[in-house]
């Protein structure tokens, strides 16, 4: 008789194992770590958009008694000379922003002094007192206006991971002129912050000998411990960066953000601890999701066999980085036509440089193909589930290559059926309920499914527990739950007798957090290393008096019930104790690297897929849009659990409405400057705002993606959404808005 | 309120060069009365945060835009970056780190809103966390709710940013069908 498997945790909704320190209170996020005798910083921020400091007099804050210093780039230290140095791992081709470099401005909201005090009140206050006279220049920060100067982008190694558009395949011209139904359309969408709920904040610890721990806000701790020791030229082994928690990153995270250089700086200074929290206006003086304007073309014929696409993009960037994105590629994989022109371009402008904002470009370009379908299949007299579906690929026609797997017409299906689209009279406006006009709409979802290399170690303890540690972080998105259960299930113990831990620079390397590759990457990482311990163990099995485990190889066994068993006789069993109990009293620790496999990955496209069905009500008097329910059916590989899986799909999901309907950081080109910069004025969806969200996860088998077939899901759950929203409302009303958001003036 | 340099220096009045004044406040927080010597201008937020190492109310926004900061005082709700500690000395305040025990049979020492939150995995990063559960206990204090669509407008000045709303709203509808008003 084999034993019962009690402890198989993958694919079980297993609540999260950091819930009670997040339910609590006791999760401690970067400006939450006690420090005796800690001083504190506040940034004092430009006033203007492009231009010189002529004076900075810092007299009058100075006098106050107890603050403590005041930076500017006058009296900076010494720091590295070469760009190269600033470069950190989500870098932009390009001259990193250096804070405090010189007396230019190159953006509204630039970072100008920072001022150091014995309490937060002092420090506040007395950066009100710091007076700058600019000599200003003219700014140009108006994408329209500028689109005259778009040109391609700068390559680099971002290329590696933002490909830039395919060559043209087939005759586009030539094609759409011919076809006999057409479409084209101009859609627009405004700059957005994350504004992850935590503002970003670095507490430093000043130890003895220049030693620094640092308490960063960040997706990834390598990322910040490469850029402060390269900055500042500190050696690694007097660095330690530390992020347990993040409260929220939406990819503001991917780039060190300028408080942690502001700390650093300070702490060796002032040979004190230091913390610089930034305030939540401060939130909207980095990087953010490009304002884009986007040209679409489609023909087909009239049983709707799409043989033209045409799909440009223009895109704001900074004047030092060409900030890219994946924007259009997305129609040559989604759909087989034959005649493809995909463009992309860059306008520099007076702003920050913009930064991955979830599925950043997926979501955008996204929503001007899906609504450009819609158009197509209305001017086709067809449904648009069906065009979609006569349209429907296995193979990835930019790459020429088919997916690794793509469960994209069972998500159409489950998610039509759970919908009720079946029912959809095609006709706009054909619903209302009383002052309401209530529509439906869908649209597709497609985003990569990538994995980075990274380490990681697993410890089995001489008290038979597992601890399993990688640099990894927990965003939000559950990695401590998920690699738990896979750390549990790879050596067969409960959930309980494993702790993972992460966001340490002291653990093994892990890539910053982001792209919908942690769970694949870590995973992975996780597994290997826990396999590592576990042919540890099976090595010293071997070794025991009369071992019935002699000549076992790797294959022959397997793991349950805190036990090693043999594959072809489960009862020849040993426990996991009597296993670390032969280790001559020491844990048995492993640490190992994992990597995609490139060899295997090449011949094949990776992508999760989403199909998106959402209901609007509109109010035909007052132009408010509610999205009263929607449907999510995703295609993503192996879901390691449904209760964390489905809240990452769920966030997506509001996250798309909040983008269709609310988000739009809004800027005064008088000034150069995002004006709405607060949580008032710069709307997210509330709770009020979100109505019923169903989320289906489709099966799906991939046993080419990675070894756990995992395909991630951080992206996926926001990118059909906008176009959803935008397909809904042109149903109940007839009007079509191609701009995001579709706030009420674009209704009336 | 950040700080933007001024464009116009001359319009700026010169501060006299003092120490900074401060007032003994006592705040009792928990149940427990403390004591601070603290700037008369610092919010109850900052009193919590950077003078009691209370960290489980958050700062999201300190504009009062946000509700990470919510705390209750006296059993009702407020936003507390929006209110001076010298304004609640005399008043109860309950933070996160005591609504457990506000509860005389919280589970496991924890209060039916906490549990439910990780039941309906109602947070993802957890930064708004502790302001929805302090919020939550003050709207069942108010007994003002009465649908889900009165939860869903009654919890709207608590932004979650994960979008975790719908088990937001599941996690205190549960609750509240425990213990029904």
């Amino acid at each position: 008789m084999s034993a019962p498997i009690i402890n198989n945790t993958i694919g079980k909704p297993i609540s999260r194992v950091d819930g009670v320190d997040k339910v609590t209170g006791k999760a401690k996020y970067a400006a939450e770590f006690s420090v005796p005798d800690l001083a504190h910083g506040v940034v004092v921020s430009s006033a203007i958009a492009k231009g010189k400091i002529k004076k900075i007099d810092t007299g009058d804050a100075l006098s106050l008694a107890g603050v403590l210093q005041i930076f500017t780039y006058e009296n900076r230290p010494k720091l590295a000379w070469f760009d190269i140095s600033y470069k950190d791992q989500d870098a932009p081709p390009g001259s990193p922003f250096r804070p405090l470099h010189n007396a230019t401005i190159k953006y509204s909201g630039q970072p100008i002094a920072l001022v150091v005090a014995e309490t937060f009140e002092l420090a506040r206050y007395a950066a009100s007192l710091v007076r700058v006279e600019y000599e200003e220049a003219a700014h140009e920060t108006d994408l329209e206006a500028n689109l005259h100067k778009g040109r391609k982008p700068k390559h680099g190694v971002a290329d590696l991971l933002k490909p830039p558009p395919p060559k043209p395949r087939g005759d586009f011209e030539k094609a759409f002129a011919d076809a006999p139904v057409t479409m084209n359309g101009r859609y627009v969408h405004a700059a957005e912050h994350h504004n992850p709920m935590e503002m970003f904040a670095t507490t430093v610890v000043y130890e003895t000998n220049d030693r620094l721990t640092i308490y960063d806000k960040t997706q990834g701790v390598t990322n910040s411990i490469l850029y402060v020791s390269q900055v500042f030229n500190i050696p690694f082994k007097n660095l330690r960066v530390i992020s347990p928690y993040i409260g929220g990153g939406f990819g503001s995270g991917l780039r060190p953000q300028y408080q942690l250089f502001m700390g650093v700086m300070a702490a060796r200074e002032l040979k004190r601890s230091v913390r610089v929290s930034l305030t939540r206006q401060q939130m909207f003086t980095f990087g953010h999701r490009p304002a884009t304007v986007q040209n679409v073309a489609l023909g087909a014929l009239p049983d709707g066999t799409m043989n033209a696409l045409y799909h440009d993009a223009m895109a704001e960037t900074s004047q030092f980085e060409d900030y890219t994105e994946v924007v259009v590629n997305w129609g040559g994989m989604v759909y087989p036509t034959e005649n493809v022109t995909l463009d992309y371009k860059l306008v520099p402008l007076d702003v920050y440089s913009p930064l991955d904002m979830r599925a950043p470009g997926g979501v955008t370009g996204m929503h001007a193909l899906e609504v450009a379908m819609d158009e197509l299949a209305y001017n086709l007299g067809m449904d648009p589930l069906q065009l979609r579906l006569k349209n429907y690929t296995d193979q990835d026609h930019n790459e020429k290559r088919p997916y690794s797997s793509k469960e994209l017409r069972e998500c159409f299906r489950q998610g039509a059926e759970r919908f009720g689209w079946g029912s959809r009279n095609p006709e706009p406006r054909s619903m209302r309920k009383e002052h309401n006009l209530i529509g439906w709409g869908m649209a597709t979802g497609i985003w990569e499914a990538n994995q980075m290399p990274a380490r990681a170690e697993a410890v089995l303890m001489v008290n038979g527990k597992l601890r399993v540690s990688s640099a990894t972080a927990d965003i939000g998105t559950g990695t401590y739950t998920i690699m738990t259960q896979i750390a549990a299930d790879t050596l067969g113990m409960p959930i309980g007798d494993v702790m993972f831990k992460l966001g340490d620079t002291d653990m093994p390397i892990a890539p910053i957090s982001g792209g919908s590759w942690t769970a694949a990457t870590i995973g992975t990482a996780v597994q290997a290393a826990c396999q590592a311990v576990g042919k540890t163990l099976l090595k010293l099995a071997k070794k025991m008096p009369g071992s019935p485990f002699k000549g076992a190889k790797w294959e022959d066994v397997d793991f349950a019930n805190k036990q090693m068993r043999l594959k072809r006789d489960p009862s020849t069993t040993v426990s996991l104790q009597t296993l670390v109990d032969q280790n001559g009293g020491k844990a048995v620790r492993e640490i190992t690297g994992s990597m995609p496999n490139a060899l295997k990955l090449k011949n094949y496209t990776r992508s999760t897929h989403s199909a998106v069905f959402v209901e609007v009500m509109v109010d035909e008097e007052l132009g408010t849009v509610k999205v009263t329910r929607a449907v999510t059916a995703v295609a993503a590989g192996r879901i390691l659990n449904p209760k964390t899986a489905r809240s990452q799909i769920l966030g997506g999901m509001v996250w798309g409405i909040s983008k269709s309907l609310h988000e739009e950081s809004v800027l005064d080109h008088t000034f150069g400057r995002f004006m709405n910069h607060n949580l008032a004025e710069y709307h997210v969806s509330v709770n009020a705002d979100i109505h019923d969200l169903d989320v289906i996860f489709v099966d799906e088998h991939d046993e080419i993606v990675n070894p756990l077939g995992i395909k991630g899901l951080g992206e996926i759950g926001i990118v059909g959404m906008p176009a959803a929203v935008a397909n809904a409302i042109f149903h109940a009303t007839g009007k079509r808005v191609r701009d995001l958001p579709i706030t009420l003036d674009k209704l009336l | 309120m950040t700080p933007t340099a001024t464009l116009e220096p001359e319009t700026v009045f010169t501060p006299p060069a003092l120490p900074i004044p401060t007032s003994a406040v006592t705040l009792t927080i928990n149940g427990t009365p403390q004591t601070l010597q603290i700037a008369p201008w610092t919010t109850l937020l900052d009193a919590l945060r950077e003078y009691l190492d209370l960290t489980g109310t958050k700062k999201g926004c300190d504009h009062g835009q946000c509700g990470a900061c919510t705390v209750l005082v006296n059993g009702k709700r407020i936003n507390s970056c929006l209110t001076l500690a010298i304004m609640q000395e005399g008043a109860q305040i309950t933070t996160i780190e005591g609504i457990a025990q506000t509860n005389t049979d919280a589970p496991n020492g924890l209060h039916p809103l906490q549990k439910a939150f990780i039941e309906h995995d109602a947070f993802q990063c957890g930064y708004c966390t502790p302001g929805q559960i302090c919020s939550a206990v003050g709207l069942m204090n108010e007994g003002k709710a009465k649908s889900t669509a009165d939860i869903r407008e009654l919890m709207s000045g608590n932004i979650c940013r994960c979008g975790a709303y719908t088990n937001i709203v599941d996690a205190i509808e549960d609750v509240m069908n425990q213990n029904p008003a």
